[in-house]
């Protein structure tokens, strides 16, 4: 070793600066090559950690004077060339079935006469953006004890009216204490932009796993998949 | 873990330090016999730092285009959140990894396993090996990083005694390991703001915690420039031995 060339010593250096900085260059606009199938797969197991620290703990609730002004609340759906709109609202009902003893439908009366919560949260989007804003809805845990899942319901499938658009819980998140089933934003009746006339809420999830537009809700034993989720976004998406 | 006492078994570093070899100082010319191959890092340290390099710039890029997916802090309509002269910046596709949020939030949620397995690694490895004390900048030190300062200012002629490394090597490494620190918790704290909500609050709450996570890249990004500049200014043989983990240089004093 003792007598390397400081030659050699020189060209060493020079092929290590320019494998670095290789290195570095086919970093960049990486999205992960042959392994962005597995990058993608390998989320499962940071849905398992968020499971395993998702908790009933109670998200925090603010004063009503931090709602954020509701020209910054983005709203958002999938569907082109218009929001999401029912033809006949007085027509819609809840469709709620899957593995349960009961299933049935629940109008908007119906809903509205179960256990309610009323809750102003911060909203995370994954976007990274938050937002703050006073909830009302039917708690879900009230819902699913009227139609009584069967034991091996573990999962729940949200399906919404906005082109398709579908989510998938783990139950214990449903049954979470602040999970409810939102008609109404800001103490007025949920309007087509928050996703009229009901939306699934949760100060613990990320913004994409809150189905608006609501029209079923699907007890089932297989994980379902979602709109997002199916694209490579984390399924469990818990804040 | 070794005592951090001045009582403590550690090389004198009061004392000169264990006679340099002539070929130490940069005076030396050229052609005086090269200086002998000294070992100077576990293969361990070598390892996690090259891992670590890796980890760290694909979290940059792909931290970089997840900040793209919305640009600024603060909750909507709220713009009273940190300085960021970064606002609404769009940085170029070469800087960013993942192609789009998702690809880059898979990227970020893997590769924080690894740099947190591997920052442990580390950090154990200093604390198995003894290194520890090397690295631990204490009160004592101050002054030593003030003479030190004067030395590379010029305004002091002899170099200072020290150990393996001087004391500014120690505030800037005990610097950056913190930095690491900080970088990983303000992670944690924007990945579950509300199962860890009292980590979140901590940093100020979920939008100043990703500020903080922000200011952390750049922070490492400043580190990052100058520790790769002193390599090659002013130490090139440290490269190699950063990879062979043998020393052979202008400051072999620095060997284990």
């Amino acid at each position: 070793m003792k007598e390397r060339e400081t030659a050699g010593r020189r060209a060493f250096l020079v092929a290590s600066a320019t494998a670095g900085a290789s290195a570095l260059v086919s970093a960049c606009g990486f999205r992960g090559g042959p392994l962005e199938d597995d990058l993608s797969s390998f989320s499962s197991f940071n849905d398992w950690v968020s499971a395993r620290l998702f908790s009933s703990r109670l998200a925090r609730e603010y004063p009503i004077r931090s709602r954020t002004p509701e020209r910054h609340f983005p709203s958002y759906y999938i569907m082109r060339g218009g929001m999401p709109m029912l033809e006949d609202p007085a027509s819609w009902a809840l469709h709620v079935g899957g593995l349960v003893r009961r299933p049935r439908m629940f109008s908007q009366l119906e809903l509205e006469a179960l256990p309610r919560l009323t809750y102003t949260v911060k909203h995370h989007c994954v976007e990274g953006w938050t937002a703050i804003a006073t909830w009302t809805g039917a708690r879900f845990g009230a819902l699913a004890g009227s139609v009584e899942p069967l034991p091996a319901a573990r999962y729940v499938r949200f399906r919404s009216f906005d082109d398709g658009y579908s989510n998938g819980w783990d139950l214990p998140s449903a049954m979470h204490e602040q999970t409810i089933l939102a008609y109404a934003f800001n103490d007025r009746p949920l309007g087509p932009d928050h996703g009229a006339p009901l939306r699934l809420y949760s100060p613990t999830k990320l913004g994409y796993k809150l189905t608006k537009y609501l029209f079923s809700v699907e007890f089932t034993d297989r994980r379902p998949g979602g709109y997002w989720e199916d694209q490579g976004y984390p399924w469990f998406g818990g804040v | 873990m070794p005592e951090p006492t001045d009582a403590s078994p550690g090389p004198p570093l009061d004392a000169p330090a264990p006679a340099p070899p002539p070929a130490a100082t940069p005076e030396t010319a050229p052609e005086a016999p090269a200086p002998a191959f000294v070992k100077r890092h576990h293969w361990i340290v070598r390892l996690t730092h090259w891992v670590n390099a890796i980890v760290l710039v694909l979290m940059v890029a792909s931290g970089l285009q997840i900040y793209r997916a919305y640009p600024r802090f603060g909750l909507r309509g709220d713009e009273s959140v940190g300085i960021n002269p970064l606002e609404g910046v769009d940085f170029p596709a070469w800087a960013r990894a993942g192609g789009w949020l998702a690809g880059a939030l898979n990227i970020h949620f893997f590769l924080m396993w690894p740099l947190v397995l591997n920052g442990l690694l580390y950090l154990a490895y200093l604390a198995w090996s003894g290194e520890l004390r090397w690295l631990v900048f204490r009160p004592r030190d101050l002054p030593r990083a003030v003479q030190m300062q004067l030395y590379y200012l010029r305004l002091r002629k002899e170099h200072p005694p020290q150990g393996k490394h001087n004391a500014l090597q120690k505030a800037a490494y005990c610097f950056i390991v913190a930095l690491g620190a900080a970088a990983v918790l303000s992670g944690l704290a924007v990945w579950k703001p509300v199962q860890l909500s009292w980590l979140t609050t901590l940093f100020g709450g979920y939008e100043w915690a990703r500020y903080w996570h922000f200011v952390t890249v750049w922070v490492f990004t400043g580190f990052l420039v100058v520790h790769v500049a002193l390599v090659f200014l002013v130490d090139p043989a440290s490269l190699r031995a950063m990879v062979t983990g043998w020393y052979r240089g202008r400051f072999p004093s620095e060997g284990a």
